[in-house]
């Protein structure tokens, strides 16, 4: 195994998830692609430190803390999209325009 | 290393399927007009990824991710879709922006420059000094030992998560309903 197949696997996932963060109108589908992204950062961390081998495993490490980081994005961001569903009856990213001036 | 010894080699075969899978999920992630479909296309892709972690012998890390993402974090995707009745029919205009064209644009530049830089920075560096698999006990005493401190920091930042999302989402009682529930 060479490491740019993985390394290029992950660029290709997180340009995908670019693309899903532009061009979605709802929010939670927004969010769904910011997981993609993010899994392609932990795909990046942990084949680095394959190739590395770090005495104390740091990329895993890392890996393990944006897995955390990553689970109470997605509560707080689900619970904020719920409240403004609640409000504006709408979750369409393009529809909220509160705070455009 | 040539493209025959890669070829020759039985786990790259793995590592084409898994990432032929995980990659085809990953782009009906983006493009698929139903969220509930979305959603369950990112168990596969999430997955796939877990297959990846194991490829590179990363084991703890590959249950971690089929449990917390696939077992937690889809579910509440699911729970925040069936809330707010996000689009499930096949309506495409509902779903996407008109323009995609400058999206387009965008992530295949970052995705070409993001190529340029890989291959130019590394080539074909082979990856042979994978061994056994990380032993849980170091991911462990990396977590306990030198990195306590962020240890404690991210599991505070969960509470206040837990804490903050509670308080956000739930719905406040409008002032008739609150007399109503003190005296019953």
């Amino acid at each position: 195994m060479i490491l740019n197949q993985f390394l290029i696997l992950a660029a290709l996932l997180f340009c995908m998830g670019i693309y899903g963060l532009l061009v979605r109108r709802n929010a939670v589908m927004v969010l769904l692609s910011v997981e993609l992204m993010l899994a392609a950062v932990n795909i990046n961390l942990v084949a680095l430190e394959a190739f590395w081998q770090t005495a104390e495993a740091l990329g895993q490490i890392l890996a393990v803390f944006i897995i955390t980081i990553a689970a109470a994005e997605v509560g707080i961001g689900l619970a904020i999209i719920l409240l403004i569903f609640r409000n504006r009856r709408s979750a369409n990213v393009d529809e909220l325009n509160l705070m455009r001036w | 290393m040539g493209f025959e010894d890669w070829v020759a080699e039985p786990l790259n075969w793995v590592f084409l399927a898994v990432a032929l899978a995980t990659t085809v999920s990953g782009f009906r992630v983006v493009t698929s007009p139903n969220v509930v479909h979305a959603a369950l296309f990112l168990v596969a892709a999430l997955a796939g990824t877990a297959a990846i972690f194991l490829l590179l012998a990363a084991e703890f890390l590959a249950w971690v991710l089929v449990l917390v993402y696939i077992g937690a974090v889809i579910v509440l995707f699911l729970f925040g879709i069936m809330i707010t009745r996000a689009p499930t029919g096949r309506d495409e205009a509902e779903v996407d922006h008109q323009r995609r064209l400058p999206a387009v644009l965008v992530s295949a530049a970052l995705f070409a420059l993001l190529l340029w830089g890989l291959l130019s920075q590394w080539g074909d560096t082979t990856l042979d000094r994978i061994t056994a698999g990380t032993p849980t006990s170091v991911l462990a005493e990396g977590l306990l030992g030198r990195f306590v401190f962020p240890f404690e920091v991210v599991g505070f930042v969960l509470l206040a998560a837990l804490v903050g999302g509670i308080t956000i989402a739930r719905r406040d009682l409008s002032p008739a309903e609150e007399k109503e529930r003190e005296s019953p």
